[in-house]
C-alpha cells in the first residue's frame, strides 16, 4: 500500500523527537488512568447514597462520602494538569515535525532542475507546500493527541471494567468490535468518495481559475453561455460527490452512537440482573455504565482519527512525492569556481532538446572571445531562450559540451557560473520587499550610495524618488503597482549594481518607452565594453554592431556572422533585416 | 445574507426544515435514556425485578433504533440541501459574473472573484450542513438535559443552572481567543505562500542570482515565526478539555453532595441520583460541539457575506437591441469628442478623441506607454463606456447594440495571449462555433499560424493544455489572432498583439491582413514599423490625440511621431 511507505517516511520525521514522545505517551497512559478512576470512585460515592438501615430515609455515611468526593475532585485537577501538559507537548510534536518536512520541501524546490519546475503548475506545488502540510499538521496533531490515548483508554477501561465484573466485561468485549466494524466500513466508503470530491473540486478549480481569470477575454468572444453551461455541467458533478462525501462520512456519528447504545443497553440488563443477584453494587453498574459511555467513545474517535489520518497521510504523500523528485544534477565535490571570468564561451558539438521526441539544437560549434557582443536573432520560438537556458545552464545539454574560460560549465560550480552572468530578462521578475531589496539581489552588501549610484545608471532613479517611500517602498507580490516598464528599470539596475563580467539581455527593454529606451541603450553600450554579451532583440537596428550575429530558426544557428557581411550574404538575416522596412 | 439563504429555502425548503427536525426528535430520544435507566434502578434492582429491569432494557434499544433511523434521514437532508445549496449558489455566482462589465471586473478583481468561488463557497457548504445537523440539536440536549433534571429535583437542577453558563464562558472564551490567533497564523502561512509561489514563479532570476541559501534561510525563519505562533495559539486551545473536564467534576461532586442530602431527607432515590449524574455528562460533550459550531457557522456566515456582496455587485452594462447598423452609414467606425474616465479614476484617461474609418481601412495607433491606446480600441467592443462624446460602428451608437451582437461584429485580439483547455479547433471555434475547418486553417495562415498546428502530430485537434502554457509566447500569440479571425469579423482589432513576433513574421501578418478586404483593421503598437503604412495613424501622447494622419503627413506635422519614428530608425537604417 502507497500510504505505508508514507507513513515509514512520517515516522522518520518523528524520530527526532523521540525524548517528546516518550513523554507524550507517560502522560497519556497517566491522563487516562486518572480519567478512568473518576466514576470509579463516584460509583464508590453513589453507593453509599443508602441508608445504613435501608429505609428510605435516614443517616447516610457522611464521612466515606466526603472522602470519595474530596478524592475525585484531587484526581480530576491533576488529570487535567497532565492533560494540559501533555496537549502542548503534542503541539510541539505536530507543529515541528511539519515545519521540519515544509523547510526541506522548500529546500528541495531550490534544487529541482528548471526542466521540471517548467512543466509543473507553480499552483500545485505551492498547494503541497502549504495547504497540503498544513492539513498533514492537523492529521498528525490529531493522531498525536487522540490515537494512542483512544487505545489506552480501551485498554484501560476494559482493566477497569474487568475488576468489577469479568462477565459484564465480556459482552462489552463481544459487542464493541461492531463499531470498529461499522466505522472502518464507513471510512474506506467516504475516502473515495473524498477522493473523487476533492479531483471534481480541483478540476472545478482549475477551470474557475482559467474562465473568471480570463473573463474579459470570455466577454470579448461573447462566449458567456458556453463557458456557464461547461461550469455548471462540473458543478453538477461536485453537487453528486459532494452529496455522497458529505452523507457517508456523517454517518458515522449516528451509527457508532447506536453501537454505543446497544453496549448500554447490554451492560444496563447483565449489570442490573447481576446487582439483583447481589453480584455488583448499584454504584458499580453506574460506573460501568459510565465506562460503557466511553468505552465507546475512543473507538468513534480512532475512527475520525483514522480518516483523518489517511488523508493527512495523502497530504504527506504528495509532499514527499515533490521532496523525492530528483533534483538537478547535484555538483560534483572537485568543481571549480569560476572567477574574475574573462568570457571567453566555447560550445561544441552542442545538441539539446527538451522532449527526446523533439530534436531542437544540433551540432551547434560556437567561438566567443571576451568582450564579444553576440547578438542572437531569429524569427519568433526560433530557440533564442533555449540557448540562454544553456549558457546559465538552467538546463543541461543533451549532448556535446559548452565551456566558460575553458572550463566546461557541467563542472563548475553553478553559483560561480551564473554570477558570472548579469541577466535581464522580457519578463520581469520582482520579489516581495523593497525597491532596495531588489537592487541588491546580486550584490547584498551593497552600499546604499551604490544602489543609488546604479538606479541612476538604469534611468530608475528618477522614477524610485517619485515612490511614497523611495528607496524603502514595499512592492507587493509580483510588482505590485509598478509599470511593466518601470520593472524592468529595475531589473536592469540589479546588473549595474553587480557589474557581473558577461551579460545577457533577452528583450531588455521591451517594455520600456522609446525615450527611455534610448538612453538605457547608451549606458548598455558603455557596460557592454570589455565584457562578452549576449543580446536578444527584435529590433535589429539595435543588433548592428554586434561582433557575432547568430541567426537561429527552428532550433539551429543557420548563419552566423557581422552584420555588413550577413547582409551581402542575401541569406535568411538579409530577408529578416529588411522585412522591417518593407509591408 | 436574506438574498443567500433564499437559495436554501427556495430549493430545499423540505431538507432545511426536517433535516433539523428529525435531529431534534433524536436529541428527545437521547435524553429518555437516564430516565429509562433510573427506573430500572429504582424499580428493578432495588425490588429484584428482573421483568422491569428487561423491559426498561428492551426499551433502550428501541430508543436507539429510532434515533439512528431519525438521525441517518437528519444527515441525508443536510447533505442534500448543502450540497445543492452550494451548487444552486456557484451556479447562481458564476453567472453573475458573466454579467459583470469590464468596470466591475476591474473593481472586483478576478483573485477575490475566484476565492468566492472557490474556498467561500466551500466554507458556506460546510457551514450550511453542520447548521442544519447541529444548530437546533445541541441546544435542545443541553437545555433538554436542564428541563430534565428540574423534573427529577428542584436544588440538584440549580446546580446544572450554574454549571451551564460557567462552562459555556469557558468553552466559547477558549474558541474565541483560539480563533483570533488563529488570525495570526493565517498569517504567517499567507508569507510562505507568497515566498514560496515567488521562488516557483521567480525561479530563474532566484537562480541566476544565486539567491538560492538566501531564500532558504528567510523561509526558514518565516516557517520558524509561524511554527511559533501556532505553539501559542495551540495552547490555549490546549486548555478546553482540561479546563472542562475539572469544572464538569466538580459540578459532579457537588451534584452527588447536594444528592446525598436530599436522598437523607428522603426526597431523592439512588436512581435518581444516578440520572442527573448521567444528564451532567451529556451537557459537556454538546456543549464543545456548539461551540465549535458556532465558529464553523460565524466563518460561514463571513464567507457568505462576501459571496453576497459579490452577488449584488457590480453595475453590469445596459444592453442594446439593434443586431444592424445603419446600412448607408458612411463610416465603419467613428469617434466623436469621446473621453472616456476609469471608474473611480480622477481625470480622463482619453479626452475628446474625435476620427472616422472606412470600412476596410487599416488604423494605426500609437504612443508612449500609458498614453491610452488600449483604451482607444476598448470602446469599440463597448469593453468599457464612454463617459463623454459617443463611439458609432456603421452610423450607430455603440450603446444601442445588442452586447452579443456586437462583439459578434469584432474579432479582438487582447494583450495578453491566452489560450483554453482544449484542442486548437476548439480554441478556434470561439468566435464561430460553426467555422468549418476551412475557415479555422485560413485564419492560421492569415496569422502565420499555421504551422504551429502543423507541427502538431494531431493538427487542429492537438491538445491546449489551460492558458495555453504548452505553446511559446509567439505561437500562443499567432493562434490568438487567428481566434479573432475565425469567422470574417468585420473589424479586427489587434491590441498590440504582435510584441512578441519578430519582424518578418510581424510583416507577414500585416501583409496577410490586407486580404481581408472590406474587413476595417486596427492596430495598436508601440513599433512604427507596425503601423506606418496604415491607411490612418493616431498618435497618442496622455490621453490626447496629438496627430491624426498617415506617416508622411505625421513625419512633417507631428513632433511626439516624429521622435518616437526617430528612436526606432536611426538615421543611418533609413538608407538601407
Amino acid at each position: 500500500m502507497k500510504n505505508k511507505g508514507t507513513f515509514r517516511k512520517v515516522l522518520r520525521y518523528i524520530k527526532r523527537y523521540m525524548p517528546l514522545i516518550v513523554l507524550s505517551t507517560m502522560l497519556a497512559a497517566l491522563t487516562v488512568a486518572g480519567t478512568l478512576s473518576i466514576p470509579m470512585i463516584i460509583g464508590s460515592a453513589i453507593d453509599l447514597l443508602v441508608p445504613a438501615d435501608n429505609t428510605s430515609a435516614g443517616r447516610l455515611d457522611w464521612g466515606g462520602i466526603s472522602l470519595c468526593l474530596l478524592e475525585a475532585g484531587i484526581i480530576a485537577a491533576a488529570t487535567a494538569l497532565l492533560q494540559w501538559v501533555m496537549n502542548a507537548i503534542n503541539n510541539r510534536l505536530a507543529f515541528d515535525v511539519v515545519r521540519d518536512i515544509r523547510n526541506d520541501a522548500f529546500e528541495h524546490i531550490e534544487n529541482l532542475p528548471l526542466s521540471y519546475l517548467d512543466t509543473v503548475s507553480s499552483g500545485d506545488i505551492v498547494s503541497r507546500v502549504i495547504s497540503d502540510a498544513d492539513q498533514f499538521a492537523d492529521g498528525l496533531l490529531l493522531g498525536f493527541s487522540q490515537l494512542f490515548t483512544g487505545v489506552v483508554t480501551i485498554f484501560g477501561t476494559l482493566l477497569f471494567m474487568l475488576t468489577l465484573d469479568p462477565l459484564i466485561t465480556l459482552a462489552v468485549i463481544v459487542l464493541t468490535p461492531l463499531s470498529l466494524v461499522a466505522a472502518r466500513f464507513i471510512a474506506g466508503h467516504t475516502y473515495s468518495m473524498f477522493k473523487k470530491r476533492s479531483e471534481t473540486l480541483g478540476e472545478q478549480t482549475a477551470y474557475i481559475d482559467e474562465m473568471i481569470g480570463n473573463e474579459k477575454v470570455v466577454k470579448a468572444f461573447s462566449r458567456e453561455d458556453e463557458s456557464q453551461e461547461k461550469f455548471e455541467e462540473i458543478n453538477a458533478s461536485l453537487e453528486k460527490y459532494s452529496l455522497k462525501a458529505t452523507f457517508y462520512s456523517s454517518l458515522t456519528n449516528p451509527v457508532t452512537r447506536f453501537i454505543n447504545a446497544l453496549v448500554y443497553a447490554a451492560v444496563g440488563v447483565l449489570g442490573a440482573i447481576s446487582a439483583i443477584n447481589g453480584g455488583i453494587t448499584v454504584g458499580a453498574l453506574s460506573c460501568f455504565l459510565s465506562y460503557a459511555n466511553q468505552y465507546t467513545k475512543p473507538f468513534n474517535e480512532i475512527s475520525g482519527v483514522v480518516t483523518e489520518l489517511q488523508n493527512a497521510l495523502a497530504c504527506a504523500g504528495r509532499l514527499f512525492e515533490l521532496i523525492e523528485r530528483e533534483p538537478q544534477t547535484p555538483e560534483s565535490a572537485d568543481a571549480a569556481e569560476l572567477t574574475d571570468a574573462r568570457g571567453s564561451i566555447k560550445a561544441e558539438n552542442v545538441s539539446f532538446s527538451y522532449t527526446p521526441d523533439r530534436k531542437l539544437i544540433e551540432n551547434l560549434d560556437l567561438d566567443i572571445k571576451p568582450g564579444q557582443k553576440v547578438a542572437i536573432v531569429g524569427p519568433t520560438g526560433c530557440g533564442k531562450t533555449t540557448f540562454i537556458n544553456l549558457l546559465m545552464r538552467f538546463y543541461d545539454v543533451t549532448g556535446g559540451s559548452i565551456s566558460a574560460d575553458g572550463h566546461d560549465i557541467r563542472r563548475l560550480t553553478r553559483r560561480s557560473l551564473r554570477s558570472s552572468y548579469g541577466m535581464v530578462l522580457q519578463d520581469t521578475i520582482l520579489i516581495s520587499g523593497t525597491v532596495r531589496d531588489n537592487i541588491r539581489m546580486g550584490k547584498p552588501d551593497a552600499t546604499d550610495e551604490e544602489v543609488i549610484a546604479a538606479a541612476k545608471a538604469a534611468h530608475a532613479h528618477s522614477f524610485i524618488k517619485r515612490l511614497p517611500e523611495k528607496y524603502d517602498t514595499v512592492i507587493g507580490e509580483d510588482g505590485g503597482s509598478l509599470s511593466q516598464g518601470q520593472k524592468q528599470l529595475l531589473c536592469i539596475s540589479r546588473i549595474m549594481l553587480c557589474l557581473p563580467p558577461m551579460l545577457i539581455l533577452d528583450e531588455a527593454t521591451s517594455s520600456i518607452d522609446t525615450r527611455t529606451e534610448l538612453k538605457i541603450q547608451d549606458a548598455f553600450t558603455k557596460l557592454m565594453k570589455g565584457r562578452t554579451s549576449f543580446i536578444v532583440a527584435h529590433r535589429l537596428s539595435t543588433v548592428r554592431d554586434a561582433d557575432l550575429i547568430l541567426v537561429m530558426n527552428n532550433g539551429s544557428i543557420i548563419e552566423q556572422g557581422r552584420h555588413d557581411d550577413l547582409l551581402a550574404a542575401g541569406g535568411f538575416y538579409a530577408k529578416l533585416y529588411n522585412s522591417q522596412f518593407s509591408e | 445574507m436574506k438574498k443567500l439563504l433564499g437559495f436554501l429555502t427556495k430549493g430545499y425548503l423540505k431538507e432545511t426544515i426536517l433535516s433539523p427536525l428529525f435531529k431534534c426528535i433524536e436529541a428527545v430520544l437521547e435524553l429518555f435514556v437516564p430516565i429509562v435507566v433510573a427506573d430500572m434502578i429504582d424499580n428493578g434492582i432495588s425490588r429484584g425485578d428482573k421483568e422491569t429491569v428487561i423491559r426498561s432494557c428492551v426499551l433502550l434499544v428501541c430508543l436507539a433504533l429510532a434515533g439512528l433511523a431519525f438521525s441517518i434521514t437528519a444527515q441525508y437532508f443536510a447533505a442534500k440541501a448543502a450540497a445543492g445549496f452550494s451548487r444552486t449558489v456557484g451556479n447562481a455566482l458564476f453567472r453573475h459574473i458573466q454579467e459583470l462589465s469590464y468596470s466591475d471586473l476591474d473593481d472586483m478583481g478576478t483573485s477575490t472573484l475566484m476565492t468566492r468561488m472557490t474556498s467561500d463557497l466551500n466554507q458556506v457548504q460546510t457551514g450550511v450542513n453542520m447548521t442544519l445537523r447541529l444548530l437546533l440539536r445541541s441546544p435542545f440536549i443541553v437545555f433538554g438535559a436542564m428541563i430534565m433534571a428540574f423534573t427529577i429535583d428542584v436544588p440538584s437542577a440549580l446546580i446544572f443552572v450554574c454549571t451551564i453558563p460557567v462552562l459555556s464562558v469557558v468553552v466559547f472564551g477558549i474558541m474565541l481567543a483560539g480563533m483570533k490567533l488563529y488570525g495570526k497564523v493565517r498569517g504567517g502561512l499567507d508569507k510562505l505562500l507568497r515566498r514560496t509561489r515567488e521562488n516557483l514563479n521567480g525561479s530563474r532570476v532566484i537562480r541566476a542570482f544565486c539567491m538560492e541559501e538566501r531564500e532558504i534561510s528567510a523561509f526558514r525563519a518565516d516557517n520558524d515565526t509561524l511554527t511559533r505562533d501556532q505553539l501559542v495559539s495551540g495552547r490555549i486551545s490546549a486548555l478546553m478539555n482540561p479546563l472542562t473536564f475539572v469544572l464538569i467534576n466538580i459540578a459532579v461532586v457537588i451534584l452527588i453532595w447536594q444528592g446525598a442530602i436530599r436522598v437523607e431527607e428522603g426526597l431523592l432515590s439512588q436512581g435518581a441520583v444516578i440520572a442527573l449524574y448521567n444528564y451532567m455528562s451529556q451537557i459537556l460533550v454538546e456543549l464543545i460541539k456548539l461551540a465549535s459550531l458556532i465558529i464553523t457557522i460565524t466563518k460561514a456566515a463571513a464567507c457568505g457575506k462576501r459571496i453576497q456582496a459579490v452577488l449584488d455587485g457590480g453595475e453590469g452594462m445596459a444592453d442594446g437591441t439593434r443586431t444592424e447598423g445603419d446600412p448607408d452609414a458612411q463610416y465603419a467606425v467613428e469617434f466623436r469628442g469621446a473621453d472616456l474616465c476609469y471608474r473611480g479614476a480622477s481625470e480622463n484617461s482619453l479626452s475628446d478623441i474625435s476620427f472616422t474609418a472606412k470600412r476596410g481601412d487599416v488604423i494605426g495607433v500609437i504612443g508612449g506607454t500609458g498614453s491610452g491606446k488600449s483604451s482607444l480600441v476598448s470602446m469599440i467592443p463597448r469593453f468599457y463606456d464612454t463617459t463623454g462624446g459617443e463611439v458609432l460602428i456603421d452610423g450607430v451608437n455603440v450603446k444601442e447594440y445588442s452586447i452579443a451582437a456586437l462583439r459578434s461584429k469584432i474579432g479582438v485580439v487582447p494583450q495578453k495571449a491566452v489560450l483554453f483547455k482544449g484542442t486548437i479547433r476548439e480554441n478556434m471555434k470561439w468566435r464561430d462555433e460553426n467555422a468549418a475547418d476551412e475557415d479555422i486553417y485560413r485564419a492560421l495562415d492569415i496569422a502565420q499560424a499555421r504551422e504551429v498546428a502543423d507541427n502538431k502530430t494531431n493538427g487542429l485537434d492537438a491538445e491546449v493544455e489551460q492558458g495555453g502554457r504548452n505553446f511559446s509566447g509567439g505561437q500562443r500569440q499567432r493562434l490568438t489572432i487567428a481566434r479573432a479571425l475565425v469567422g470574417s469579423p468585420e473589424i479586427v482589432i489587434l491590441d498590440d498583439s504582435a510584441s512578441a513576433l519578430d519582424f518578418a513574421t510581424d510583416a507577414a501578418l500585416r501583409k496577410a491582413l490586407r486580404q481581408f478586404t472590406g474587413t476595417t483593421v486596427f492596430i495598436v503598437s508601440q513599433r512604427t514599423s507596425s503601423i506606418m503604412h496604415a491607411d490612418k495613424i493616431i498618435v497618442l501622447d496622455d490621453g490626447h490625440a496629438v496627430g491624426i494622419g498617415t506617416h508622411s503627413e505625421l513625419l512633417e506635422s507631428c513632433e511626439v511621431y516624429r521622435e518616437i519614428y526617430d528612436s526606432q530608425f536611426r538615421k543611418e537604417d533609413k538608407a538601407v
